[in-house]
């Protein structure tokens, strides 16, 4: 048992904050408000490599590991959830399944463009009458002979508007539902009968862009398919088990970057002749915040060390995601009330964040879906 | 023709974070992150935009410090650097400026051949700006300071540089090899990538002390062999509060303020 972190991992957190405190912070608010996602950010995080972390080098990765990954996320997120999530959603969503997946064919054409951020990545598998409930697909993919002809539609397709790559789940066999009928394909964005829907106006992580996919009579190649016909079901799950660590890290990151924005609002802010800091009653909020963050940061750092060795984490990425969900709406809540009316203003960051850390719960499993996950794990499927 | 360049750069406390014994004067460095000189970042970052243009320059990057400095080194490599090396030894500790640049000198002449060496201008924690002058000398190389604009010519000889003054600049034309400090205007520094961290921190960093930098321990380096020492630091006592002026009007509290200019004879 080692708490430390490697040399690497320190080094991570110490680059990835000055990057995100020099490159992200100073236009968090202003994207979130005008709901624009980054394109300039997104092209510096390639050049430095911060989407293609736990890759390594031979398909154009940075070389690094799982922890190093929840690092990387975790220090963006602390400072603008919606930059977070770009980068979970296009490495554990779309640079995974195909890195994990694809064949060696599919790896080569693809990954190098993923790793280094020159093709941006998504993940489709939500549809309008299938969520959790994944067997309800109703995007269908048939088997022409020469190639795949895909019809329906996705929706919440986190970096939809920007990406050009998308791993999308089809029903190949409607018999078989999750048991082999479903399959996993890669799209690319000129694909013919490929577009982008609507975009949804959304409550916070509002420089993402999430939105509909649409494929009507969309044709690709037959060599788009990855795994075998009907693996689908087996990649998205086993995707999203990845895709947990991910987004434990960006609610991880909300709820450090609201805590030491309300840490240095209590030490300047004075009431009745005191600082707030001096107030015991607000330190106790502080401590319950504080210890909660830390819990949750242990949970998601087992998590990443497990996948990392390759040993069963399905359950260790559910209990960190429920956990770090749960803290980042807690302490984002905390923090608003421990700023009082000006925490409920844009004209500090603490608003902004308790809108963000919302969809923690809810995207890539909400929180009850954690819980029949773990509650599996205990009692058997 | 592949470029070869050094960079000196120094581990230095972060100012931003720094406190005073207030009994002993001196800087309490325990909890005070260490990180690479400012200055000597850009020193870097020119080298490494050269390396932009033409891959095969090799850089390598040249510190005296104690072993923690290493961090610093793989941090420079991180950000693209060849290699690093580390002058450390006990028997260098305490050195002032002239010592240290004998050892710097040292580890330069043992690195070998070289075409620029990049330097910061000044540390933050010393604030000399003698080191590199003094390295330049004891090299025997031409040197420019305070250099804000740096274009080498493509037969990979000929540099000018731009030299900042205090009331103006100067456009010098020089020769590789020599030696350039560098302040914040030349360049924006870049981050270390990630990949280059996974690299960095595998590369095996020489260290180098007394013995394999060929210094004369009692003549050229350390505490003894330095020419300066620090006699005393202190903190200056704050300035004492200002006056307040209040007054019901500007006009009146402009009055009020030239009267008390001129009772202390100041206009």
């Amino acid at each position: 048992m080692n708490f430390q972190l490697t040399k690497e991992q320190e080094f991570v957190r110490k680059m990835v904050r000055e990057f995100a405190i020099n490159e992200v912070e100073p236009i968090a608010a202003e994207i979130d408000v005008e709901h624009r996602f980054p394109v300039e950010t997104v092209e510096k995080m390639a050049k430095y490599g911060l989407l293609g972390v736990p890759f390594p080098k031979e398909y154009g990765g940075a070389g690094g590991d799982q922890i190093s990954y929840a690092i990387t996320v975790e220090e963006l997120s602390r400072v603008c959830g919606s930059t977070g999530v770009i980068c979970s959603a296009h490495t554990s969503l779309c640079g995974w399944p195909i890195y994990n997946w694809g064949t060696e064919e599919q790896k080569q054409k693809y990954l190098p463009d993923v790793f280094s951020g020159r093709k941006l990545g998504a993940f489709g598998l939500t549809e309008p009458n299938a969520g959790t409930d994944a067997a309800g697909q109703q995007t269908k993919a048939v088997d022409m002979g020469d190639h795949w002809l895909i019809n329906g539609a996705k929706v919440f397709i986190t970096n939809g508007g920007y990406a050009d790559l998308f791993v999308v789940m089809a029903m190949t066999d409607k018999s078989k539902g999750t048991k082999g009928g479903i399959s996993a394909f890669i799209i690319e964005k000129e694909d013919e009968g490929f577009s982008i829907g609507k975009t949804e106006d959304k409550m916070g992580i509002c420089a993402s862009s999430t939105t509909e996919l649409i494929m009507v009579n969309c044709k690709i190649p037959k060599d788009r398919i990855m795994g075998k016909v009907g693996d689908g079901f087996k990649i998205a799950m086993s995707t999203l088990d990845g895709g947990r660590i991910g987004i434990a890290s960006q609610a991880l990151g909300i709820a450090q970057g609201a805590f030491d924005a309300t840490v240095t609002y209590m030490k300047s802010r004075k009431q009745f002749g005191k600082k707030l800091s001096q107030m015991q009653a607000l330190q106790f909020d502080i401590a319950e915040m504080r210890t909660r963050i830390e819990a949750s940061r242990l949970l998601i750092y087992k998590a990443a060390d497990m996948k990392e060795k390759h040993l069963p984490y399905g359950p260790y990425s559910a209990m960190a995601k429920l956990y770090a969900a749960e803290t980042a709406m807690y302490v984002t809540t905390k923090a608003v009330q421990l700023h009082g009316g000006y925490g409920y203003t844009k004209d500090y960051p603490v608003e902004r964040m308790m809108r963000d850390a919302k969809i923690t719960e809810i995207y890539e499993g909400t929180s009850e879906v954690q819980k029949i996950v773990i509650a599996a794990s205990v009692f058997g499927k | 023709m592949a470029l070869k360049i050094i960079v000196c750069a120094k581990q230095v406390p972060d100012t931003n974070e720094i406190k005073i014994d207030p009994i002993k004067k001196t800087l309490i460095r325990e909890g005070v992150p260490s990180i690479l000189n400012h200055d000597d970042s850009n020193a870097l970052e020119e080298a490494l935009k050269i390396k932009d243009i033409y891959p095969d320059t090799y850089i390598t990057v040249v510190t005296m410090g104690p072993p923690q400095a290493k961090d610093m080194l793989i941090e420079c490599m991180a950000k693209g650097a060849d290699a690093g090396v580390l002058a450390s030894d006990r028997a260098l500790g305490g050195s002032d400026t002239w010592a240290t640049s004998n050892a710097l000198a040292a580890a330069i002449q043992k690195i070998g051949d070289f075409d620029i060496i990049f330097a910061g201008r000044q540390a933050i924690d010393g604030d000399t700006a003698q080191v590199g002058p003094q390295i330049a000398e004891k090299l025997n190389i031409p040197q420019v300071t305070y250099v804000e604009e740096f274009e080498l010519d493509k037969n990979m000889k000929d540099i000018t540089v731009k030299r900042a003054l205090e009331d103006g600049y100067e456009i010098i034309k020089l020769q590789t090899p020599c030696m350039l400090t560098t302040i914040k205007e030349l360049n924006v520094p870049r981050y270390m990538s990630i990949s280059g961290i996974f690299d960095s921190c595998k590369k095996d960093i020489p260290t180098w002390g007394a013995k394999e930098l060929n210094v004369d321990v009692e003549k050229e380096v350390g505490l003894d062999a330095s020419p300066t020492n620090v006699y005393r630091s202190f903190t200056p006592a704050g300035k004492g509060k200002g006056i307040m002026i209040e007054a019901d009007s500007e006009r009146e509290a402009a009055q009020m303020l030239l009267i008390n200019l001129k009772s202390k004879h100041v206009i």
